[in-house]
């Protein structure tokens, strides 16, 4: 056999082997059968189950908020490490300050989620604060996630942009902040369109962080989903399957067709 | 020098209170004691729960099959990765945006989502079962799920992204002429990878193997919803010390002997990152 076949065929299993899963989960979702993945008739009773369901319901919204609120703070914190680490060249503790915001990049999900509730539980019994845990422990956490991969984003970003236009701002007569404002700030506002976006992914996506992390009143939609795989999959788990893989489908193809209107997909 | 400190000061502030002191709070707690109080331990400065840990092969045997599994991970991945990579760099840049999404989506369908469709994929009144049953392959349904390469076939799928793509960044840069000029002289395919391809793209390689490692060493979900019960890996030892036995200090000391196995690794892997 030729190498180009054999590479082709090779291919061709690897993306079988990702999407096949995927595929099934979503297609089976219609299906009337109570037992999940067997085929009894199209149905869309289980996307009505699944809206019904209170628990799952709040914990997505839940979910959702947490995310929002993480991937924003960690485009501020990450945004600002990403400027420092790129901008300000040898300053003091710099080495530190670089392993600190990487850490998270390599520390294992229960190495961190264990050491920062250990951090809550310490806080809590020195200070007061944070009163219990939550939600609001979660989003602490996955700021700190999220920033770490922000700044890797803006950091690169920013050694590939040109300072020199920066620079020729403040001498027409612009302030500092101005040219940040006008110059900078446009040409970094992809990499942290996507550093939010990336921190709001893994935010949504996170199960073992936030269940160290999080208290009674702080069920996220991927703890929920855990609970409800250990108890035995249902049919309603398909169903949430396909509602996130088209919505996910559906955004990307209107990200993809509004990039391509501004004739800039290359 | 003041818009310095404007961003630099709170972004310390956060880095001190969210990632540093945690770490010291890790090791104060890994050298406590247990202790029935709320909370469930009192600082003693022993090296108590570090003793069990060498002592109890339980918690030995927990680490070593964790690095074992997720080194068996790895290598799957760089396996299914390469052709890939190779795929996906030789495709036409129009086609490449296309196999670059196709492979980035599913890391976007949620992690605990993929394990669920594996599940249902392979438990017993599962989808290959049925498929295999009405081929009349076998008669009684094959015990698929909660086995080592149930858990390793999860793995593999959610970690498989990671290992791509830093071999597909470095085989696009690699100069096709070297593979053709190699054909030309005469190496099959397979010589020609060997000889070629692989050297010039070693250090991504095991830039790839150490991103799927060190996550994969750290392990729960996937042991926990897809393996078998005795497939303790250090995650899930981990898991259950702290949420069921409550032994924070034990808890505590096998994340800093996790850590302090994968130092190696990180190093290994940043130094890498910086070079490419």
């Amino acid at each position: 056999m030729r190498r180009g076949h054999f590479v082709a065929l090779a291919m061709g299993a690897g993306y079988v082997f990702l999407w096949l899963p995927i595929i099934l989960l979503v297609a089976y979702a219609f299906s009337a059968d109570r037992i999940p993945f067997q085929w009894g008739g199209f149905s869309l009773q289980w996307f009505v189950a699944l809206a019904a369901n209170e628990r799952v319901v709040e914990a997505a919204l839940l979910s959702l908020r947490i995310a929002a609120g993480a991937a924003t703070l960690a485009v501020l914190l990450g945004g600002a490490a990403g400027w420092a680490l790129a901008r300000y060249g040898r300053f003091r503790g710099r080495a530190i300050f670089g392993a600190l915001i990487g850490a998270p990049l390599v520390l294992p999900e229960v190495v961190t989620g264990l050491s920062l509730l250990l951090l809550f539980v310490a806080l809590e019994s020195m200070t007061g604060w944070p009163e219990g845990r939550g939600a609001f422990t979660v989003l602490l956490a996955h700021a700190t996630l999220g920033a770490a991969f922000v700044a890797v984003v803006v950091q690169s970003r920013l050694a590939e942009t040109d300072r020199s236009l920066e620079e020729a701002a403040m001498d027409l007569g612009a302030t500092p902040f101005t040219a940040f404002r006008t110059v900078t700030l446009p040409l970094i506002a992809p990499a942290l369109a996507a550093g939010w976006l990336l921190a709001f992914t893994l935010s949504l996506d996170d199960v073992v962080i936030a269940s160290f992390v999080s208290g009674p009143q702080g069920t996220t939609l991927p703890m929920a989903l855990f609970a409800m795989l250990r108890r035995g999959l249902t049919p309603e788990v398909n169903a949430l399957g396909a509602v996130v893989v088209l919505g996910v489908g559906a955004m990307l193809a209107v990200a993809a067709l509004l990039l391509r209107g501004r004739g800039d997909s290359r | 020098m003041i818009g310095r400190l404007l961003v630099l000061l709170p972004v310390w502030a956060w880095l001190l209170v969210f990632v540093a002191a945690p770490a010291a709070i890790l090791l104060a707690i890994a050298l406590g004691e247990a202790d029935s109080g709320i909370p469930p331990f009192r600082l003693a400065w022993s090296l108590a729960g570090f003793g069990m840990l060498v002592e109890d092969s339980y918690y030995l045997d927990a680490l070593l099959t964790a690095l074992r599994i997720a080194a068996m991970t790895a290598g799957c991945c760089l396996l299914i990765a390469y052709p890939m990579a190779m795929g996906i760099a030789r495709a036409a840049p129009g086609r490449r945006v296309l196999l670059l999404a196709a492979l980035m989506l599913p890391f976007w369908t949620g992690f605990l989502l993929r394990v669920g469709a594996w599940i249902g994929l392979l438990r017993d009144e599962g989808w290959i079962n049925g498929v295999l049953i009405s081929l009349g392959i076998t008669d009684a349904p094959l015990p698929l799920l909660y086995t080592e390469g149930a858990m390793l076939v999860g793995m593999v799928h959610a970690y498989l992204p990671f290992a791509v793509l830093p071999l597909f960044a470095a085989l696009v840069r690699l100069d096709p002429t070297l593979g053709e000029a190699a054909a030309d002289l005469g190496a099959r395919p397979a010589v020609a990878f060997v000889t070629v391809t692989l050297p010039a793209t070693l250090p991504a390689a095991i830039a790839a193997f150490l991103l799927v490692f060190i996550p994969a060493a750290g392990e729960f979900v996937i042991p926990e919803l897809m393996g078998p019960p005795e497939a303790q890996l250090v995650g899930r030892v981990l898991w259950q010390e702290f949420f069921q036995n409550r032994d924070w200090p034990v808890a505590a000391a096998l994340a800093v002997a996790l850590l302090v196995l994968l130092l190696v690794p990180i190093r290994l892997f940043q130094r890498l990152e910086a070079q490419s």
